[in-house]
């Protein structure tokens, strides 16, 4: 295993500095999928597609790379391949072809050996469902990723004592999976899947099946949970608040393919086709879009008075501050460098578009 | 309080099915063909009576037939050098010894002691304590009251014999059955389709069809019980555990797949487990099955109850026959309730709620006198044997003045019934079944296997005709045929009445279900012993015996199918104004007559088993010729052709209900 895994950073040397690097990822369902990649046919749309040969185009030609503790969020109506794709990750649905890669290691071409030392140690995942083993105890469903790796009871319990009161189970140890409510049920789902201390999480709408206020307490339990163990984690949801609020990127999502991939802010201030800009029409822009997005070229008469905020304020904390001021406010960026201008204009422009979209 | 308000046109049209479905049902063309074809049947049948109906006369046998017994004796010749048939007989033999010696230890004397190793005493002792281990008091108490009976009524060395039959059986079964029902749960959608056909055919074959060539090979005694029980045993642990296993919730499965685990670790620790309580349901009717033929085994000299039931039958003694057949019930009452018990308790205990602790220091201290039996039951005559016990017989003439007085006050009763049935259903149709030239009863039968089930079920048809003419005992077949029919329009008279009350009393339901549960229970061949009281040695008490063989399982499947029936379609129905009559003919019976389907389907399979081991009470038919194989060596190969003509009958009878099912519930 570990000799493989240096090999493999040695021939993909740029892939390494990623989490995750995946490269023209496809998964075709249906009989002889494999013949259709490379022919005209992998073209067609979808239901072309499944009209001409039976086949379901699930993932296509999807390529990414995620940096090491960034939060990817992939998102796209109910059918278009995401739970397929992040099955494809870690081969619990096999990729009919392209590459996927994990701190440099092949998961594509990894033995089945090599391939379960992968999900046991690198990376777990999160379902909708749950899945949940519900002939065993809370502490024993969080241990079972440890049990099987072949550790002893007393240690791995230890250790999932540990997880369980991190996700705030602190009590609960000894009940049954049907004892807990959705929410608990899925602080166990998201306590086992860290108790492996693995590098990558992947989470399949882990919280779509739980009612509105439970999710927000999940979605900050996420978030406070990277802001604390810094994991790598790639999120499914088909909810763009979600996503705008986990993801450092999203990935949008159509009939298997890629249709935009970028920050928050690049998604809703400059969605890459209509049915993006659908997905974000509802979005309080305010909320997400940030100075860069609003700002104007300087103009040599500009007031240099008013005050610097950096490129990267979201509109809605600057908001304020820009209209107090008598002065446009100056953006700079990194580099402290001006490189556009604010005025009450700007901003009024996007909340007021706001209220009258409301 | 729905058919107060006035009907609603939004409330009716989710529900528009029903009188859709109602006018599909009522003319349905395929009743109106097949109506057509039995008209035809009977015009054809008036002109041609009696001739070609290949009845056989007395002695007369057929190439085949005697074929089928030069196999016998070739079999039984090379019993010497064959390696197959000495393996079989080894396995036999391995099978007599394991019993043999459960025998001595617990039932009968182990020479030169007088008694077995353990008396009843130590042998009741000790299982009182697993029933206290694995299902707690009450079953302890069931079990304690159960093999007291035993010895009370003067059955110990028989009632243990046949649990040891059925518990080696069993065991065996389990072995065998468990890595089958794991490949049937994991395996691809190939293999299921194929073990799935292979244990409906299978489960067609009437127990007491087994025998006869499970005795040639394994021999006959213990080794043929044995294997003839385990053998019928199997089926049900493989269908049922396989299902729970490929059932578990694939979430689940996935989940901790995505955490790296093997196949192996899938298996033992999610799979299985999940699958527990599904498994145990298997494991209670593979018992139930394992007792049923453990029973009838006695055809066989297998050891058991069985054979005091069997004696007793052959010389018309109910009294005699009803004493061990109570025993029998006792028995599937008390391993019925102590493996469901034991699969509830085990669940309490793995989840916590058995205090532990206190569990063992009582299982502990319940060691000590059980113990001390042990000891006594070494020790002392008394606890050793039982001795001679006039309750058996008491009882036994007890049942005979009952039914002698019975008889006496209400033999117009039972006559009438039987006169009646014999007038309106059974002579009519034997008539026209068997006095048909057997061109026409072939040619009327494919063509009503082709209007109600299609080519699927007409191919299946043909080639059980071809059978059954090939075997030369047509004439029997179509009387036995004509016998399971009648049971079968019988038990779904009941299983109608009752079931449709049953779905519309909960109260009624209340009190069936416990009563159908146990009688489900029931070994068949138990049931003859009161009917024939009633109708003496004669076709009808295995027609009747048959009927309340499967009246339980029917009526069941019919309550349960109309009560499935969606409340908002009936909800519907009655704010239209429908009367109950209405409604149960129009909505209810027609949606769910998937469910009736199958009911009549289970119906035949079992009245077909009961109808055979009829032939011991004056059945007639292949019933009786496999009786006749039975007794006489002579008529080996008689018997032989007509077993196999009772599984073609079943095969051919099953293919047409199902294929007809399914083309009901598209
Ligand atoms: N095993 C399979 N066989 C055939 N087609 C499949 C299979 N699994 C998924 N698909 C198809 O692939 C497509 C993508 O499915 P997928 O489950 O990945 O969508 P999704 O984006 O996760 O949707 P949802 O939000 O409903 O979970 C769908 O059209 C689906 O029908
Ligand atoms: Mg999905």
């Amino acid at each position: 295993m570990t000799i493989m895994s240096e090999r493999q950073e040695e021939s993909t040397a740029d892939s390494a500095e990623y989490a995750l690097s995946v490269r023209n990822l496809w998964k075709i369902f249906g009989p002889r999928a494999d013949k259709i990649i490379g022919t005209p046919e992998a073209d067609l749309p979808r239901a072309e597609l499944k009209r001409q040969t039976g086949c379901v185009a699930g993932v296509k030609d999807v390529s990414f790379d995620v940096a090491p503790g960034e939060v990817f969020v992939v998102m796209g109506l109910s059918g278009s391949g995401k739970s397929t794709l992040v099955r494809c990750l870690t081969r619990l649905i096999e990729p009919t072809a392209g590459t996927v890669q994990m701190d440099g290691v092949d998961v594509t071409n990894a033995s089945d050996a090599e391939l379960r030392d992968l999900r046991r140690k690198r990376v777990s995942m999160v379902f909708q469902h749950f899945g949940l083993l519900p002939h065993r105890q809370v502490i024993d469903n969080v241990a079972y990723g440890l049990e099987i790796r072949g550790i002893g009871k007393k240690e791995r319990r230890a250790k999932a004592a540990e997880i369980v009161s991190l996700v705030g189970l602190d009590g609960f140890e000894h009940s049954y999976p049907d004892q807990l409510s959705g929410g608990m049920q899925q602080r166990v789902g998201l306590a086992r899947a860290l108790a492996g201390d693995p590098d990558i999480l992947l989470f399949d709408e882990p919280f779509s099946a739980l009612d509105p206020l439970i999710r927000r307490d999940m979605q900050n339990e996420v978030i406070r949970l990277h802001r604390e163990l810094g994991k790598t984690m790639v999120f499914i949801t088909h909810d763009l608040q979600e996503a705008l609020k986990l993801g450092d990127r999203i990935l949008i999502m159509r009939d298997g393919e890629i249709v935009q991939i970028g920050a928050p802010d690049e998604v809703v201030g400059a969605p890459a086709d209509d049915y993006v800009r659908d997905f974000v029409s509802e979005v309080p822009r305010s909320h997400v879009l940030t100075l860069k997005w609003v700002m104007r070229d300087p103009r040599p008469d500009d007031s240099m008075d008013g005050p610097v905020m950096s490129c990267d304020t979201i509109v809605r904390q600057a908001a304020k501050a820009v209209l107090a001021s008598e002065h446009p406010v100056r953006v700079v960026d990194r580099d402290e460098r001006v490189i556009g201008i604010v005025d009450d204009d700007a901003i009024l422009r996007v909340v007021v578009a706001e209220e009258d979209h409301a | 309080m729905s058919t107060l308000a006035p009907p609603r046109p939004e409330a009716a049209q989710p529900d528009k099915s029903p009188p859709a479905e109602v006018k599909r049902w009522v003319p349905s063309s395929r009743w109106a063909w097949a109506l057509g074809v039995v008209v035809l049947w009977i015009g054809i049948w008036a002109l041609t009576k009696g001739n070609d109906t290949l009845a056989l006369a007395g002695r007369e046998r057929t190439g085949v037939q005697d074929a089928l017994a030069e196999f016998r004796d070739k079999v039984i010749a090379s019993r010497g050098d064959n390696p197959l048939i000495q393996l079989t007989y080894e396995i036999g033999s391995g099978f007599t010894s394991l019993v043999d010696w459960l025998q001595r230890m617990v039932s009968v004397e182990n020479f030169p002691r007088p008694v077995p190793e353990i008396g009843w005493l130590g042998v009741t002792a000790v299982a009182v304590w697993i029933g206290l281990a694995v299902a707690g008091w009450r079953i302890a108490l069931l079990i304690a009251a159960s093999f007291v009976s035993f010895g009370v009524f003067g059955y110990w060395s028989d009632a243990v014999d046949l649990l040891i039959v059925t518990f080696v059986a069993v065991a065996v079964s389990v072995l065998v059955g468990m890595p089958l029902a794991v490949l049937m749960g994991t395996g691809n959608r190939a293999v299921n389709a194929v073990m799935t056909t292979f244990l409906d055919v299978f489960q067609t074959i009437p127990t007491f069809v087994f025998l006869a060539p499970i005795a040639l090979f394994f021999g006959i005694g213990a080794s043929g019980a044995v294997v003839a029980t385990l053998l019928y045993a199997l089926p049900p642990i493989i269908r049922v555990a396989g299902h729970g296993i490929r059932t578990v919730s694939a979430t689940t499965i996935e989940a901790t797949d995505s955490a790296g685990q093997t196949r192996w670790q899938r298996l033992a620790k999610v799979q299985l487990p999940m699958a527990r309580r599904t498994i145990v349901v298997g494991l209670n009717q593979t018992t139930l099955a394992a007792l049923s033929m453990a029973t009838i085994a006695a055809f066989v000299d297998g050891p058991g109850l069985g054979q005091p039931v069997l004696d007793y039958l052959k010389t018309v003694n109910v009294g005699g026959a009803f004493v061990p057949g109570v025993l029998i019930v006792v028995i599937a009452v008390m391993l019925d309730r102590t493996t469901t018990a034991a699969s509830e308790y085990g669940e309490r205990a793995a989840r916590g709620g058995v205090d532990l602790k206190r569990r063992r220091i009582v299982l502990a201290a319940a060691a000590v006198p059980v113990l001390v039996c042990l000891y006594m039951s070494r020790t002392y005559p008394w606890a050793a044997e039982f001795g001679d016990s006039t309750w058996g017989p008491r009882l036994a003439d007890a049942v005979n003045d009952f039914f002698g007085w019975f008889t006496d006050n209400f033999r117009d009763l039972t006559q009438g019934f039987k006169d009646l049935t014999s007038a309106v259903l059974l002579n009519p149709l034997e008539s026209l079944l068997a006095e048909s030239p057997w061109w026409l009863a072939a040619g009327a039968l494919l063509l009503l296997a082709f209007v109600l089930g299609g080519l699927r079920a007409l191919v299946p048809t043909l080639l059980c005709v071809a059978g059954l003419l090939y075997f030369g005992l047509w004439h029997d077949a179509m009387i036995t045929l004509n016998m399971t029919l009648v049971g079968t329009v019988l038990v779904m008279v009941l299983a109608l009445v009752f079931g449709v009350w049953m779905a519309r009393s909960p109260k009624l339901d209340l009190v069936m279900r416990p009563l159908l549960d146990a009688g489900q229970t029931i070994p068949p061949f138990v049931y003859l012993i009161p009917v024939l009281a009633l109708f003496g040695i004669t076709r009808f008490t295995a027609i009747v015996a048959g009927v309340v063989y499967a009246a339980p399982v029917a009526i069941k499947l019919v309550a349960d199918g109309v009560k499935a029936v969606s409340p908002t379609t009936l909800e519907a129905t009655r704010s239209t104004g429908s009367t109950t009559w209405q409604e149960i003919i129009k909505v209810q019976l027609p949606m769910a007559r998937a469910s009736l389907v199958l009911a009549a389907n289970q119906g035949l399979l079992y009245v077909l088993a009961m109808a055979v081991i009829g032939g011991l009470v004056g059945a007639g038919g292949l019933g009786y010729d496999v009786v006749l194989g039975f007794a006489r060596s002579e008529e080996w190969g008689f018997g032989a052709a007509a077993g196999i003509s009772i599984v073609l009958l079943g095969i051919m009878v099953d293919r047409i209900a199902r294929a007809a099912a399914q083309k009901t519930s598209r």
